[in-house]
């Protein structure tokens, strides 16, 4: 493939700012997680780019690392978002707000 | 190097899927239909990380994030019921305008660094990760990232035991909120 860098990384910037709109705009929860898995495979493809343009494996293993600790994080949000929605009824954002300043 | 035009072509199809779909999750008004397109975009980016010569990963992507990711997003909104469509009142007046500007703001600055600093030319063919991946990722991962390896143990262990705890339903709560249920029914 002979594309080159900067496209895989402009790409990666916009699935980014994708993420990060609808992590601020969204205001249900499990959307608000799936925005934050947007955003992580977005970091993922500049990683895997960098890996590519200077020949090193250290950035896949990185990666590697990331779906590793984003399964984790995935598996512990919703089990949060599972117990929020027991006591509130709700999963919208607004409705968790008990420890509001 | 020359860029060849039909790797361009695929590029932008690929990247345009993901683009797509990516808005697709923020914009559906359904939770269903924004996981079911967060599939898709996680989709096109495995199909990148094979363009990218990380076959492994794209293998990982998908048995990962396509298939546990996202059915367990699914299952949680099934579990839940709540595909019901959300509330749009905006509770924090500007909240959204300030939100997409921020968001277009990064991009811009993003899209703008990469331009400036970033090497318009195509990637070299010689660097060649895609042949051994496999051999490559696992040498790495057992030697120079042991212990982080090891370690990875650690947040997998913690995060079953929360889920089960977080998950599990309290006693009192439980007979509290049925004998509520039975009183209003």
């Amino acid at each position: 493939m002979n594309v080159p860098t900067n496209a895989y990384l402009i790409f990666s910037a916009l699935l980014f700012a994708i993420g990060m709109a609808g992590f601020m705009i969204r205001r249900n929860v499990i959307v608000m997680f799936m925005c934050v898995e947007l955003m992580l495979n977005a970091v993922n493809v500049a990683f895997v780019t960098f890996a590519r343009s200077f020949g090193d494996v250290a950035g896949q293993v990185i990666v590697f690392f990331v779906m590793v600790i984003a399964a984790v994080e995935v598996v512990v949000g919703l089990a949060i978002i599972v117990a929020i929605y027991r006591r509130r009824e709700s999963v919208s954002a607004d409705d968790a707000s008990v420890m509001k300043g | 190097m020359k860029t060849s035009w039909p790797d361009i072509l695929f590029f932008a199809i690929v990247c345009g899927i993901a683009l797509g779909a990516a808005l697709r999750v923020v914009l559906s008004k359904n939770a269903v239909h924004s996981a079911l397109m967060l599939a898709l975009t996680l989709f096109s980016v495995a199909v990148i990380f094979i363009a990218q010569s990380a076959p492994f990963l794209a293998a990982v992507q998908m048995i990962v994030y396509a298939g546990a990711v996202v059915v367990l997003f699914l299952f949680v909104i099934m579990l839940l019921g709540v595909d019901k469509n959300e509330d749009l009142r905006e509770t924090l007046r500007g909240q959204r305008p300030a939100a997409l500007g921020l968001a277009l703001l990064f991009a811009v600055g993003t899209v703008g660094v990469i331009r400036l600093y970033g090497s318009g030319a195509p990637q070299a063919e010689a660097i060649a990760l895609g042949a051994d991946n496999v051999q490559l990722i696992a040498d790495a991962l057992f030697t120079t990232y042991l212990y982080a390896f090891e370690i990875t143990a650690a947040p997998l262990l913690v995060a079953a035991i929360a889920a089960v705890v977080l998950a599990k339903r309290e006693r009192p709560a439980k007979s509290l909120s049925e004998s509520r249920e039975d009183g209003s029914a």
